[in-house]
């Protein structure tokens, strides 16, 4: 039954500081699942964690496939990580595709527990396999246990008067039971979880209970395993924490916005992956005012929102790349009426349909000049999980106070990432609110009782936002080209070259408003690391292996993509050397050589996975060597 | 409806301080004055009314409108005009649009907009041709039609626009003709009065590059014999002397009668608030064009659930259970542990 001896004795206790777990199995298996609660189980119990989801496109792939498989990496931490995690120190394999597809990825001498019963020859062959790699030595390399996880699940069901077949779908909770306990974590707060999850239906509570007892007694009796391993808890900040991925703290970032400016959230969409998931939870938060639409596409999306927007609701769409690619037009429209938007992009692998599921940050290019004209707005980036709910705040106030779309980049990889969160107060949250225009407001002094639509603050060029119903404010804008001023149509050449310049210096003028470069540097090295985005994770965990081996490197991360910060340029010509990684073919790179005349050196990966720490910090002791 | 503190107002009141641009004695002049006229009799205030359009000659329509307006991009007025209508009902939105920006670029958007029962009164100005792009083939121009894109005759079948939103089920449907003002402004103030999507198709004559395409049936003097007036529970009649009618066969289909050879008996009599839309469809499908006798007037007006007002009843329905959102309690609805 095992490659390993049956002892008699107690295992060891390892204590580790890091732990990378990838769990992976059939689409149908429940991987995802499996995953998230580990995930939640190592949060409750005081580590750091982040977690990266990878399935494939497919609802359901034809089961046993290399094309079906689903997978879920965490990494668990008692140190302070960003990451989640380069080659995985433990692999569970549900069946031999998943075993197939993933083996590569683990360590060398990595633990893989597996699902024996799933090897048998229809599955070995729907994988590809010609031998079975429990027995030709594949797996020499590495300790593998071997686990019964369907027999033994249902054997236990056996008396739960479930069917057989129904048993076997909790096999899941059987792995879930063994890693548990390989890893010491708590088991109540599954225990707990699966009850009210399931709590409608007893039968499910009771196979998915027993099942999970049945794994964590497996490999408590059987002492099959040489080692369990503790991974402390981590020295965060103190404070009340929860655990939540990237499109819901993006979700909640936008109900914080919406208090912050006293104003109703109108959310527009149209399905698209990775971003529905925004759309499911802001729709689920009516109680917060907010109105949800799903569009009948992503032009009527971004159409329904600017419409909300002129009406004073906070205007927002949600989409990736092919939807952004389609609102563009709407964009420019929203821009030209100098009306708030956000747009959120969740970028995914492109061009065309692309790499749905899988994540890229290629849509830079997209975001700040994919439309028509001159046409120059602010954009933003969240760079965490957790982050994404500060980034759609700092979105959504500027688009109200500059009076502007502002594009949202965030990606597939922190929209199903997670990672534990310091839950903020929302009295510490920024006032975002902003002024309607009314009739005394934009009359008064001008002895000129003619509405002027176009008259800009002088501060932020920001036009007043005048909302139906206000009266004596009565007014038609469009996109045509306006007159400065009154916004009646002008074709004068000298008012569009004046008009555009204004657009475009009302943006620039963002820049005095954004907080600085995030620099973290110990003044001493010729090497800067530069990120936008999510690859923030990857360097700054590099960062830190680099400097703890003595290496010189320093780390800036930009927020704000358009404008850029002030500060930038005199940070970029301090150093020797800048290395800029990106997933994508090195589009910030190419804006930053361009705009201040400066090597740049730009690092591409465009393999629908985020760079590993690992991959940064070859990269970052290749550049201090060379 | 109406609201006796709203102050008298007279045309001037809904007028804008922009000279129109139509050509000289475009049909777009006449549902301008309509509606300028019309306003003052709704009893409504002009800061909550608004009017949205797309691209196109007719598009021009709310800078001459002195109420809040929208020139936004083809095809997409009504989703724009969806977005403020749901997020602001307290507003009157009017949606303006050409046949090619709303039955060809913004096609789908017309379709969900009459699906969903949005509050919004539609206006289509169909004058079966593109007019600002200078001459080309429209969704609605006729099969054969010579334009500049189309020089050996077009072979595009055309879209029926009341045909289209009956079978979109609007809830409210009509039609009516530049050349009619008092009709215009009686279907323009039946729409306003709609709880829902109100279309009112109208034909309009671009006399620049499809002069006369109504001609056979709005000239004042074919009126009578060529434009069937739809009037509610009344049978369906026309002609100089109301002499032919409306029957239905025994195969089902409409067909126009002498009503001496069939009984008047036998008329049918037309009930715009039919369940169905399957008679008003019939009606829509009477004529092969506007050559032929022409039903106008109101084709189908129900009572429906309005889409905006079951967002708000959803969102106080959700208040009432939930309370009000509370972010910090959202914020903590999860799995929570203390770091010390």
């Amino acid at each position: 039954m095992t490659d390993t001896a049956i002892r008699t004795s107690r295992p060891d206790v390892q204590e580790l500081d890091r732990l990378v777990v990838r769990f992976a199995g059939d689409s149908g298996d429940g991987m995802q699942l499996t995953g998230d609660r580990f995930s939640n189980a190592s949060a409750v119990m005081g580590n750091d964690l982040a977690t990266m989801p990878d399935f494939p496109a497919e609802i359901r792939a034809p089961a046993g496939t290399l094309h079906g498989v689903s997978a879920f990496q965490v990494q668990v931490s008692s140190e302070d990580i960003s990451t989640p995690g380069d080659a995985p120190n433990v692999l569970v394999a549900m069946n031999p595709a998943a075993l197939r597809s993933e083996l590569h990825r683990l360590e060398v001498g990595g633990t893989i527990i597996i699902n024996s019963d799933s090897f048998n020859e229809r599955n070995l062959d729907k994988a590809g396999y010609e031998a079975n790699p429990l027995e030709d030595g594949t797996l020499d390399r590495y300790t593998a246990y071997r686990v019964p996880m369907t027999s033994l699940t249902k054997e236990v069901c056996k008396d739960l008067g479930v069917k057989p077949r129904d048993a076997e779908r909790s096999k899941n909770f059987f792995a879930l039971g063994v890693v548990s306990w390989m890893f010491g974590r708590p088991t109540a707060p599954t225990l707990e979880w699966i009850n009210v999850k399931f709590g409608r239906r007893p039968k499910v509570v009771a196979a998915n209970t027993a099942a999970f007892n049945a794994g964590h007694a497996f490999g408590e009796t059987t002492e099959m395993f040489h080692s369990t391993y503790r991974v402390p808890a981590a020295k965060l900040p103190p404070g009340t924490y929860t655990s939540v991925n990237g499109n819901t703290a993006l979700a909640w970032g936008l109900l914080a916005a919406s208090q912050q400016a006293k104003l109703p959230l109108f959310l527009a969409s149209y399905p698209i992956t990775p971003a529905s998931d925004i759309l499911h939870e802001l729709s689920g938060r009516k109680n917060f005012g907010v109105r949800t639409f799903q569009a009948e596409d992503e032009i009527a999306a971004v159409c329904s929102a600017v419409g909300a927007s002129f009406g004073g609701h906070i205007g927002v769409t949600t989409t990736s790349g092919p939807g952004v690619a389609l609102k563009s037009e709407a964009i420019g429209l929203a821009l030209s009426l100098e009306v708030p938007l956000v747009v959120i992009d969740i970028q995914r692998g492109g061009p065309s349909t692309g790499l749905p599921t899988k994540t890229e940050a290629s849509d830079l290019n997209l975001a700040l000049y994919g439309r028509h004209g001159e046409a120059p707005l602010p954009v933003v980036a969240s760079y965490s999980p957790t982050q994404c709910f500060f980034a759609a705040i700092e979105a959504v106030r500027i688009a109200l106070k500059y009076r502007t779309p502002v594009v949202l980049l965030s990606d597939g990889y922190l929209g199903n990432g997670s990672e534990p969160w310091r839950i903020p107060r929302s009295e510490d949250l920024p006032d975002i609110s902003v002024e309607f225009a009314t009739a005394e407001s934009l009359l008064n002094g001008s002895g000129d009782s003619s509405v002027r639509p176009y008259r800009r603050d002088p501060e932020t060029l920001a036009r007043p936002w005048i909302v139906p119903g206000t009266p004596g404010l009565m007014h038609r804008i469009g996109g045509l080209e306006k007159e400065d001023g009154t916004g009646n149509i002008s074709y004068d050449p000298d008012n569009h070259e004046l008009m555009t310049r204004l657009r475009a210096e009302k943006v620039e003028r963002v820049a005095k408003d954004i907080p600085p470069t995030m620099l973290d540097s110990d003044g001493l090295a010729d090497l800067l690391m530069l990120t936008w985005g999510s690859t923030w994770g990857a360097v700054t965990s590099a960062v830190k292996r680099v400097r703890a081996a003595g290496g010189k490197v320093d780390h800036a991360h930009l927020t704000h993509l358009n404008p850029l910060p002030i500060d930038l340029e005199p940070i970029l010509r301090s150093y020797a050397k800048v290395y800029l990684p990106e997933m994508n073919m090195g589009q910030l790179a190419m804006l930053l050589r361009g705009r201040f005349l400066i090597d740049v050196h730009s690092v591409s990966k465009v393999q629908g996975v985020p760079f590993t720490a690992g991959e940064i910090a070859d990269l970052i002791n290749g550049a201090l060597n060379d | 409806m109406t609201d006796v503190s709203v102050p008298q107002t007279t045309r001037a009141d809904w007028t804008s301080d922009q000279e129109p641009r139509w050509c000289p004695g475009c049909g777009d002049y006449s549902v301008l004055s309509a509606m300028q006229l019309l306003m003052p009799t709704l009893g409504v205030r002009r800061e909550n009314t608004v009017f949205i359009s797309g691209i196109g000659c007719a598009a021009r329509f709310p800078y001459y409108m002195n109420t809040y307006g929208m020139h936004g991009i083809h095809g997409r007025a009504p989703a724009l005009a969806t977005g403020l209508a749901v997020s602001r009902p307290d507003l009157d939105v009017w949606v303006i649009g050409g046949d090619g920006d709303m039955l060809s670029i913004g096609g789908n958007h017309l379709l969900h907009a009459l699906r969903r029962n949005v509050k919004l009164k539609i206006l289509l100005f169909n004058n079966q041709i593109y007019g600002l792009t200078k001459g080309q083939l429209s969704p609605t121009s006729e099969v054969g039609k010579v334009t500049k894109s189309t020089p050996m005759g077009s072979v595009d079948e055309p879209f029926n626009p009341v045909s289209v939103a009956l079978g979109a089920e609007a809830t409210f449907v009509a039609r009516t003709h530049d050349m009619d003002r008092g009709h215009m402004q009686e279907m323009f103030r039946r729409a306003w009065e709609h709880d829902g999507a109100a279309f009112v198709e109208i034909y309009q004559n671009c006399n620049v590059f499809n002069d006369g395409a109504f001609a056979a049936i709005t000239k004042k003097d074919k009126r009578k014999s060529m434009l069937i007036d739809l009037e509610h529970g009344m049978p369906i009649r026309f002609g100089d002397n109301n002499e032919r009618g409306v029957m239905m066969g025994a195969d089902g289909q409409l067909r126009i009668v002498d009503v001496d050879d069939v009984g008047v008996g036998n008329i049918i009599v037309h009930d715009e608030r039919a369940d169905t839309p399957t008679l008003a469809f019939a009606l829509s499908r009477l004529a092969a064009g506007p050559f032929l006798p022409t039903p106008v007037g109101v084709y189908r007006a129900v009572e429906s659930p309005e889409y905006a007002e079951q967002v708000s009843r959803q969102i106080a329905f959700s208040q009432e259970i939930s309370g009000p959102g509370d972010l910090d309690a959202l914020l903590r609805s999860r799995t929570l542990w203390e770091v010390s």
